[in-house]
């Protein structure tokens, strides 16, 4: 038994209505850990004042420079002691998933018998970079925690500027829009750089995600420094039962509406069968007995709309790989950035394909790292610096994919002209 | 700084430095069987997938709701569930909902009727509103202006309905942030902190515990110079200048942002990450000003409700926020959601020009 509770009149309020209560959960917990009950002393005490009381520190496990998450109170009395000392310090470890987050019960339940021993018992599936988080341990409970989960075969993850944890979808595992295997390029790329993650030393923090197709699950091309997003070459597959099964239930209205007239390109055609095209770039499929589907690919941006509508009658193609994006970040310090096409497309079948990957990724950290200002992420750098002197860092060629538009101002020293057309002739010719 | 762990030094343990482990021996069996061989999915009611592979095998995923932040017991009672009435496998999504596999279409309803027993709604598939992407607020950050938990448990009390079915006209994401660093992340519609003063600075301390060329560099319009102030090195800021974003704050915790009255809520809508039709989008401001207003946070779900009853009536099948928002104006937009549009709604920071209407398209 717990000591006794706090008054938490504002909390009380987080247990009523229909969703999951935290506030229920963490209850359960004080009635065992007096750590808890001052946890919900130090919560209630913000839902009434409005203010925060945790601040940062140093605290982390022999070996490593980062992954820990220190939290110490800053309520405190006017002698200077916290006013729920129970709860004075409440770090959080992170650590990292398989990807895709995939679990057995076991493995959950022993996370929680070593949460239970050493922590304050409540875990985040996930945090918004994809860590399981491990909230709440005092500082002496930090590495026996760790220890543990390390024994298990799980590791921390990154805090700082690092390289940070990573995710990945289901992909794969469970989905037929998969383009190429997430968990493999994912696994292969996070443990090259696992030095940069657990030892922080980078400009700032340094994110890649794994995404198997254009409809980006993970939310690659606004978050990850290095979005790895699935796509295809070849032509859309199409499956004639599927297309008929499909246009029986749902009739031509929603063909028209929502299919035909949402494709971006204008690519997707409804035709009848005998005037359908054919052709090496041509996908068709017959709706009914007179009508068909015709989709011209060299035209499709590969949006994933006509697919996702009609799973199983259309799917990806079967040369799959992935495009990679790099530069997306969130708000601080210029504002929101998308990640840029930086590979349009490269395959990941191989070890050699992902090796590529890895490579790829270890130039941009090796450049970001000599580049970027302190806190500036690589989106920030490259504005700086302009995407040619990123891309002549990391020895990747121009691509027309890598634009919007070309520029649309005359301000640019072009003496170089004759010179670069002769080295796409010399490479093409090469080739 | 607190080192305690390093007092011992004969009992240190070396890290194994494994990183990412292997997720295949988590994987639901027939995941790991058919794993890149599927054909295609579908719905057969909301909160269910059912996934068929070109073996012919199928698989049932049932997808429920948390609380993201569990207690062991919570998370023992999902186990059990999982044992039980699953297959001892289970995932979680991005937006933290969990998934049990079944290999049988009879184990479907026993599965959601025992999780909607212990509390855990069944949905958040299709065309649902799913849960909430979010972050730590009072209970773990160190630079909150509100919490993270307690307005998603109150959003999430009100949105559960929609959570339950696909009656929407696409799949909607929400997210929150307690700070305008926005680590909840791009949405459809983001309910985000708008701080209104600038920081408050506790000069005594400046000096101590914030280093300040690098508080100087973090300000995004030059806001901040070194000071002498009382005496004391310190800084200072240009409040004609500041926009009061808070960015000085992570740095130098003597500038605090965070105020009781102050620190506002923004609502943002038209964020979409997906390349589905159009290309992904940022979600634009479109509402300021509203109250934080613990525990429950009621003026935020009278706003979001109202976007969101709005946008379910008005937008086709398989319009996003941003789809249905592109076809409709801006205008319109503000009209039907009973939103005012003040000038703080028009950009004025880098590549605002991008954002200005530079043709006649007028809609009347």
């Amino acid at each position: 038994m717990a000591k006794k509770m706090h008054d938490t009149p504002n909390l009380d309020q987080l247990e009523s209505g229909p969703w999951p209560s935290f506030v229920t959960g963490l209850k359960e917990l004080a009635k065992d850990k007096d750590y808890v009950v001052d946890l919900l002393g130090q919560l209630e005490t913000s839902y009434r004042t409005k203010k925060g009381y945790w601040k940062g520190g140093t605290v982390g496990v022999f070996g490593y420079g980062g992954g820990i998450i220190p939290r110490f109170t800053e309520l405190k009395s006017e002698d200077g002691k916290p006013v729920y000392p129970d709860c004075a310090e409440f770090h959080t470890l992170r650590v990292m998933p398989p990807a895709g987050m995939h679990y057995d019960t076991n493995t959950l339940r022993e996370f929680c018998d070593i949460w239970e021993k050493h922590g304050s018992g409540l875990i985040a599936f996930h945090g918004q970079s994809g860590d399981i988080m491990f909230q709440g341990a005092t500082t002496d409970n930090v590495q026996k925690a760790f220890d543990e989960i390390n024994e298990m075969g799980f590791d921390l993850g990154g805090a700082g500027p690092a390289v940070r944890t990573s995710m990945s979808c289901v992909g794969a595992a469970r989905c037929e829009q998969s383009c190429y295997d997430e968990a493999k390029a994912h696994r292969a790329v996070l443990n090259t750089f696992l030095d940069d993650m657990h030892r922080p030393s980078l400009p700032y923090k340094f994110k890649f995600k794994f995404s198997g197709c254009p409809n980006d699950c993970m939310n690659s091309v606004q978050r990850a420094d290095m979005a790895v997003i699935g796509t295809w070459r070849d032509n859309i597959r199409t499956d004639e039962a599927m297309a008929k099964q499909w246009f029986a239930k749902h009739g031509m209205d929603e063909l028209v509406n929502d299919v035909v007239a949402r494709c971006p390109t204008k690519t997707f055609q409804l035709k009848q069968i005998k005037n359908v095209k054919t052709g090496p770039s041509i996908s068709s499929v017959a709706i009914n007995d007179t009508h068909a589907i015709e989709i011209d690919n060299h035209d499709c941006v590969r949006c994933m709309h006509c697919i996702n509508v009609m799973t199983g009658a259309l799917a990806p193609g079967k040369d799959k790989g992935a495009s990679v994006l790099v530069g997306g970040k969130s708000t601080l310090k210029i504002g929101g950035l998308m990640g840029t096409v930086i590979i349009p497309f490269m395959k990941l079948e191989t070890d050699e394909d992902v090796q590529k990957l890895v490579d790829l990724g270890q130039r941009t950290i090796d450049f970001f790292a000599e580049n970027a200002l302190e806190h500036e992420r690589t989106g920030e750098m490259i504005e700086r610096i302009g995407l040619i002197n990123f891309l002549e860092g990391v020895e990747v060629d121009v691509d027309p994919n890598m634009v919007s538009t070309p520029r649309t101002n005359p301000y640019v020293r072009t003496d170089g002209w004759d010179e670069e057309v002769d080295k796409i002739n010399a490479k093409k010719q090469a080739a | 700084m607190n080192q305690a762990v390093q007092e011992k030094p004969a009992a240190k343990r070396k890290p194994k430095e494994t990183g990412v482990p292997d997720n295949k021996k988590y994987l639901h069996p027939l995941m790991a069987k058919n794993y890149g061989d599927w054909k295609y999915h579908d719905r057969p009611r909301p909160g269910v997938l059912h996934h068929v592979a070109h073996s012919g095998d199928q698989i049932w995923t049932v997808r429920a709701g948390t609380q993201r932040q569990m207690d062991v017991g919570t998370i023992r009672l999902l186990c059990d569930i999982a044992d039980k009435y699953a297959e001892g496998h289970v995932r979680f999504t991005i937006r933290s909902n969990i998934e049990y596999m079944v290999s049988k279409a009879e184990k479907v309803a026993p599965l959601i009727a025992e999780l909607e027993k212990h509390g855990f709604p069944v949905g958040g598939t299709g065309n649902s509103i799913s849960m909430i992407s979010h972050t730590q607020g009072w209970l773990h950050c160190d630079i909150p202006a509100t919490d993270a938990s307690g307005v998603v448990k109150a959003l999430m009390d009100d949105l559960i309905v929609e959570f339950r079915r696909e009656e929407m006209p696409n799949r909607v994401h929400l997210s929150t942030s307690c700070c305008e660093i926005n680590c909840g992340g791009q949405a459809d519609l983001a309910i985000i902190v708008q701080h209104t003063k600038p920081p408050v600075i506790n000069h005594d301390l400046v000096a101590n515990v914030c280093e300040r060329p690098t508080v100087v560099a973090r300000c995004p319009v030059a806001a901040i110079r070194p000071a002498m102030v009382n005496g004391k090195p310190s800084l200072e800021i240009d409040e004609t200048k500041c926009m009061c974003c808070g960015a000085c704050y992570p740095p130098c915790p003597p500038m605090q942002i965070n105020d009781p009255e102050f620190s506002k809520l923004a609502i943002w809508v038209g964020g979409k990450n997906s390349n589905a039709r159009g290309k992904p989008t940022f979600m634009k401001m479109v509402a300021s000003g509203l109250p934080n207003n613990p525990p429950r946070w009621p003026e935020i779900s009278v706003v979001v409700k109202r976007i969101l009853n709005v946008y379910k009536d008005d937008a086709r099948p398989w319009e996003r926020m941003a789809d249905w928002i592109d076809r409709i104006g801006w205008p319109r937009f503000f009209e039907k959601t009973e939103l005012p549009f003040t000038k703080y709604l028009i950009d004025d920071w880098r590549g605002s020009r991008s954002t200005f209407n530079a043709s006649t398209h007028i809609r009347f």
